[in-house]
C-alpha cells in the first residue's frame, strides 16, 4: 500500500483479527484434555479447494448402516439427502433426489415406523427418501439402557460437535490401542488415547507420564473384513474409519463444496471491488492534502 | 463545528413540495455534505463498518426468524433445518453467526481508536457514553442469541450467566426466578430470550441515532485531537461525500473480505465445537467458555474469589468506561501527543488480550509449564488465575489511577495549530485551538 | 461551500462522469444484487417442502357412487368412485370443460370408475361440495362453480378443470398419489 499511515492501520486491523482467530484457535486445543493429536486423514475435502469423494462417501455410508447404524442415529439426516448435490448418491440426471432410483432403493432396504392411516395401530413400512433415517431407539431412555447407561450419541453433526472434526472421528476409531499396564480401567470402559479425558487418577505408573487420551464407553466398533466393499478398496479398519468419517463429514456439512465455491467466487470479486474503489478513492483525493 | 449551514436547493416540483412538508431530501443532502476534518486515518472508518456490520445482522437475523423455531424440542433440529433445506440457510447462518463476531472485533477497535485520540473528551462526552450504552446492548444481544441454537454451550453458557444475577444479595434469587420464568433454563427462558434478541438491536439502532446526532452537533474528532477554528474550515474540512464515503466504501469491502474468508472457509473456527451437541440439562461440558469476545469481562468474573464480588468486578470493568471522560485529566486529546500516556496504553492493549486469552484457560493451569510455583492464598502463583488477577489490576488501574494521574504530571508533546499545517508554537505552549474545552464550539 | 473546502490548483474536482467512479459504483450494485438474492430466495419452497411425500390409499374404502378426502400435501384430495350411469354420462359428454378433456384424459385406463382429483377449487381454492350442482358433480358454494363428474368445470367463474395429480396404481385397489 501507497500511503505510510495507511499501511500501518491495515496490518494492525489485520494483527488483531489474528490475534483474535488465534485466541480462539489455541484455546480448544488445551481444553480438549490430554488426549492425542488427532491423525490426519488425508481426506479429499481438506483444505480451501476441497470436495468429497464420491466413491469415499458411498462406502462410508455403507459402514454406517452395517455398523454404526445399529446404535448410533442420525436423525437431521433424510433419505433423500443421500441424493443431493455432492452426496453420495448424487446422479445429475435426477435433480430432485426424491426421483433417483438409487435413493428410492436405499430407503426401501430400511424399515421405518409409521401408524396404520385406517387403524392408527403402530407399524413397520418400507422408508421413502423423504423418512428420516432410522432411529435405532424408540427414545432417549431406551439408548442409554441398551448401553449401560450411556446413550451412542447422534452422529449428524458429529463432526462439528468434536475439535479436530474427521480427522478426530478417524483417529478415534483407528485408534483403539491395548491399555498400558498399569491403568485401571473399569467395567464397560474402554481405553483410546484419541478420547478427551485425563486418565491421572487411574494411573498407578510413574506420574510425569500419563497415558495420552481417556476412557470411552463404545468397544472398537470396526474389524478388518467387516464390511465388504464391491470397488476394491482395502477392507481394514484403517480405512473403514476414513471412510465413515468422510461420510459423516458430509452429513455435518452437506453444503461444504457449495460453500468453498461460492467463497471463492466471493472472494475474487471483493478483490476485484477493492481494487476498483482503492481507485476511485485515489482519484477523488488526488491533490487534495491530507 | 456544529450544524452546518445547508445548502440544498430543492430545483424540481416535487422536490419544493416535498421540502416544506417532509425536508427529508434536505437532511440527506446535508448529511453527505458534513463538513469533515481531511485528515481523518482509517481508524475512523469503523464507524461506517458497524453501521454495516448492525444492518447485515438485522437483515440475516429477521430472515432466520423466519425459520427458526424457539422451542427446547424444536430449536436445535430448526437450526440444522436451515442449515440444510432452506435455500442458501447455510449462508444466512454463517453470515449472521460470524457477523457477531466481526461485529465485536469491529466494535473494539471502534473504542480503541476512541480511546487512542481522546474522542470521548469534551465536547463529546455524550458519544462516548451513548456509545458505551450500544457496547453493553450489544453483549446482551449476543448473550440472548447464543442461547437460541440450543446447543450445549447455549445451555450452560446461559445457566453459568442468570446465575450471576442470583448471586444479588436479598433480591438475586427472586429476580432469577422471574427472568429465567421457572427454577431452572428451560422453554420458558427460550422463548424470551428470542423475544428479546429480535428487540434489542432496534435499541441499538435508536442508540446509534443518538450517537450519531450527537457526533454530528460536536463534530467529528480528528487524529491531531484538536478542535478546528472557524477560520480554518474552509481550508482543513472536506465534504463527507464524496471523499469519505468512499474511504469508507473501500474499508468496509477490505472488512467484507476478512467476513468472507471466515464465513466461507473457517466458518466454525469462532465458535465452540460444544455448541453443535444438543443441550443437556443433565450433563455439564468439561469446559463452559462464552464466544470469545466476552472472554477478558468472563476472565474478570472468575478472578475474584467471592461470587457477588466477581459480579460487581465484571459489571464494573463495562461501568468504567462509562465514566471514562471524568477519569482523564489530561488537556490533550490526541495520545500522538502525549509519549507516556500512549505506552501505558499500548499495555494496556497487551493485558485487554491477555485478559481475553485467560478468560479461555482453566483458572488452574499453569502459566508457564513445568514450573512449580508456590501456593499463594487461594491458588498456585504459576496459574492462570493469578496471572488474571494481575491483567484485573492493570484494566482497572489505567482507568482509576493511571489516566487521571498521568493526565496530569506528563508533559505533551507540541501540538500543531492546525490539522493542515503541521507548524509547531513552541514546546511548552499549547495553542488555543488545542485544548479539550467545552466553550468553544469550533 | 462544500467545493471551496477542497485545495487542489491543479486537478479541479474530481468529474463525477469518471470511468473509475461509474466502475465502482457497478461493482457496488453488483455486490447489491448478488446480497439481495441469497435473501429473497430463502423464502422459496425449502428442500423437505419440496420433497414430495406420497401417499397410498386403498380403493376398497370408497363405496361406489361415493368419494372419500384424503389430505395430501396440505390439501383435500377426492377419490370418487363413479357409478356406471355417472360414467356413462361423462365418457358420452366427449371433450368438454377448460381446458377440453375426455374423461379417458383424466382417469387411468382399466380404472376409469376412480377420479384421483385435488379437491380445491381452481377459482380461489375452496373445496366444493359433492354431488351437488347441475352437473352432478361438484358444486362451489363460495362463487357458484359448477363441476361434473368428471371434475371439468362446466359452468360459473373457475377457469380450469379440477386438477388430476400425479398418480399411479401400485395394485389394482392401491393408488399411491405423488
Amino acid at each position: 500500500m501507497m500511503i505510510g499511515k495507511m499501511s500501518v492501520s491495515i496490518s494492525k486491523v489485520i494483527a488483531s483479527a489474528a490475534a483474535a482467530f488465534g485466541l480462539m484457535l489455541a484455546a480448544p486445543a488445551l481444553a480438549s484434555g490430554g488426549a492425542a493429536h488427532p491423525h490426519s486423514g488425508g481426506f479429499s475435502f481438506d483444505g480451501p479447494f476441497g470436495v468429497y469423494d464420491q466413491g469415499q462417501l458411498q462406502r462410508g455410508y455403507k459402514v454406517y448402516q452395517e455398523v454404526c447404524a445399529a446404535c448410533h442415529g442420525m436423525n437431521m439426516m433424510h433419505y433423500r439427502n443421500l441424493g443431493d448435490r455432492h452426496g453420495p448418491f448424487w446422479n445429475p440426471k435426477y435433480p430432485n433426489p426424491n426421483d433417483n432410483p438409487v435413493v428410492k432403493a436405499l430407503a426401501k432396504q430400511v424399515q421405518v415406523p409409521d401408524i396404520d392411516s385406517e387403524t392408527g395401530e403402530a407399524i413397520q413400512r418400507d422408508a421413502t427418501p423423504a423418512d428420516k433415517f432410522r432411529a435405532p431407539y424408540p427414545n432417549a431412555t431406551a439408548a442409554a439402557a441398551g448401553n449401560g447407561g450411556a446413550a451412542p450419541p447422534d452422529l449428524s453433526v458429529m463432526a462439528k460437535a468434536r475439535h479436530g472434526g474427521a480427522d478426530y472421528i478417524y483417529s478415534l476409531l483407528a485408534g483403539y490401542k491395548a491399555p498400558p499396564a498399569g491403568l485401571q480401567i473399569r467395567e464397560g470402559q474402554h481405553y483410546n488415547p484419541y478420547m478427551p479425558g485425563d486418565l491421572t487418577p487411574f494411573w498407578t505408573g510413574d506420574p510425569e507420564h500419563v497415558p495420552p487420551g481417556g476412557f470411552i464407553a463404545m468397544p472398537p466398533p470396526l474389524q478388518n473384513g467387516q464390511v465388504t466393499y464391491d470397488d476394491g478398496s482395502p477392507q481394514t479398519v484403517e480405512q473403514y474409519a476414513k471412510d465413515v468419517a468422510a461420510f459423516i463429514a458430509w452429513t455435518s456439512e452437506p453444503k461444504m463444496v457449495e460453500r468453498k465455491q461460492a467463497g471463492f467466487g466471493v472472494i475474487i470479486f471483493l478483490l476485484i471491488f477493492a481494487g476498483l474503489t482503492y481507485a476511485s478513492y485515489r482519484r477523488i483525493w488526488k491533490g487534495v492534502a491530507h | 463545528m456544529s450544524e452546518h449551514e445547508s445548502t440544498y436547493v430543492p430545483k424540481t416540483g416535487v422536490e419544493k413540495w416535498l421540502d416544506t412538508r417532509l425536508p427529508i431530501i434536505r437532511f440527506g443532502v446535508d448529511y453527505m455534505s458534513l463538513p469533515t476534518p481531511r485528515n481523518l486515518n482509517y481508524w475512523w472508518t469503523f464507524g461506517g463498518i458497524l453501521a454495516l456490520c448492525l444492518m447485515t445482522q438485522i437483515v440475516t437475523g429477521i430472515v432466520l426468524a423466519m425459520h427458526y423455531t424457539p422451542h427446547v424440542d424444536l430449536a436445535f433440529a430448526s437450526v440444522e433445518r436451515i442449515m440444510r433445506d432452506v435455500n442458501g440457510g447455510w449462508l444466512i447462518r454463517y453470515v449472521h453467526a460470524n457477523g457477531a463476531s466481526m461485529f465485536f472485533i469491529a466494535v473494539y477497535l471502534h473504542m480503541l481508536r476512541g480511546l487512542y485520540y481522546g474522542s470521548y473528551k469534551a465536547p463529546r462526552e455524550m458519544i462516548w457514553i451513548i456509545g458505551c450504552v450500544i457496547f453493553f446492548l450489544m453483549i446482551a444481544t449476543a448473550f440472548l442469541g447464543y442461547v437460541l441454537p440450543w446447543g450445549q454451550m447455549s445451555f450452560w453458557g446461559a445457566e453459568v450467566i442468570t446465575n450471576l444475577i442470583g448471586a444479588i444479595p436479598v433480591i438475586g434469587e427472586p429476580i432469577l426466578i422471574w427472568l429465567r420464568g421457572g427454577p431452572a433454563i428451560d422453554n420458558a427462558t427460550l422463548n424470551r430470550f428470542f423475544s428479546l434478541h429480535y428487540l434489542l438491536p432496534f435499541a441499538i439502532l435508536g442508540c446509534v441515532v443518538l450517537h450519531l446526532w450527537a457526533l454530528h452537533h460536536a463534530g467529528q474528532n480528528n487524529p491531531v485531537g484538536i478542535l478546528i477554528p472557524k477560520d480554518r474550515e474552509k481550508k482543513d474540512l472536506v465534504p463527507f461525500h464524496p471523499y469519505f464515503t468512499v474511504k469508507d466504501g473501500f474499508a468496509i469491502i477490505l472488512f467484507l473480505i476478512l467476513f468472507a474468508i471466515f464465513v466461507f472457509y473457517q466458518p466454525n473456527a469462532l465458535g465452540h465445537a460444544d455448541n453443535y451437541i444438543p443441550a443437556n440439562p443433565l450433563q455439564t461440558p468439561s469446559h463452559i467458555v462464552p464466544e470469545w469476545y466476552m472472554l477478558p469481562f468472563y476472565a474478570i468474573l472468575r478472578a475474584i474469589p467471592d461470587k457477588f464480588g466477581g459480579v460487581v468486578a465484571m459489571f464494573s470493568a463495562i461501568g468504567v468506561l462509562f465514566v471514562l471522560p471524568w477519569l482523564d485529566t489530561s488537556k490533550v486529546r490526541s495520545m500522538r501527543y502525549r509519549p507516556t500516556m500512549r505506552t501505558f496504553f499500548f499495555i494496556f492493549l497487551v493485558v485487554g488480550v491477555g485478559l481475553g486469552w485467560c478468560g479461555g484457560q482453566l483458572p488452574d493451569a499453569p502459566v508457564i509449564p513445568g514450573f512449580d510455583g508456590f501456593v499463594l492464598l487461594d491458588g498456585n502463583i504459576n496459574s492462570y488465575l493469578w496471572l488474571t488477577r494481575l491483567f484485573t489490576l492493570y484494566y482497572f488501574a489505567f482507568f482509576l489511577v493511571i489516566l487521571p494521574f498521568v493526565g496530569l504530571k506528563e508533559t505533551p508533546l507540541p501540538i500543531p495549530a492546525t490539522i493542515s499545517e503541521p507548524v509547531l508554537v513552541g514546546a511548552d505552549a499549547i495553542p488555543a485551538a488545542a485544548p479539550a474545552s467545552p466553550e468553544k464550539k469550533g | 461551500m462544500a467545493e471551496t473546502g477542497v485545495i487542489s490548483e491543479g486537478e479541479g474536482d474530481p468529474n463525477r462522469r469518471d470511468f473509475i467512479h461509474i466502475a465502482a459504483g457497478a461493482a457496488a450494485a453488483g455486490a447489491g444484487a448478488m446480497i439481495a438474492w441469497p435473501l429473497i430466495n430463502q423464502m422459496n419452497p425449502a428442500a423437505d417442502t419440496l420433497a414430495l411425500a406420497s401417499i397410498e390409499f386403498d380403493l376398497t374404502k370408497v363405496q361406489e357412487g361415493q368419494q372419500v378426502v384424503i389430505k395430501w400435501q396440505g390439501k383435500p384430495v377426492f377419490v370418487r368412485y363413479r357409478t356406471p350411469a355417472e360414467l356413462q354420462k361423462v365418457v358420452t359428454e366427449g371433450a368438454v370443460g377448460s381446458p377440453p378433456q375426455t374423461d379417458a384424459e383424466r382417469t387411468k385406463s382399466g380404472h376409469e370408475q376412480y377420479l384421483v382429483v385435488v379437491g380445491s377449487c381452481t377459482h380461489l381454492g375452496c373445496v366444493p361440495t359433492f354431488n351437488a350442482g347441475d352437473y352432478g358433480g361438484w358444486f362451489c358454494p363460495c362463487h357458484g362453480s359448477h363441476y361434473d363428474a368428471s371434475g371439468r368445470i362446466r359452468k360459473g367463474p373457475a377457469p380450469l378443470n379440477l386438477i388430476v395429480p400425479e398418480y399411479e396404481y401400485t395394485s389394482d385397489t392401491r393408488v399411491r398419489i405423488g
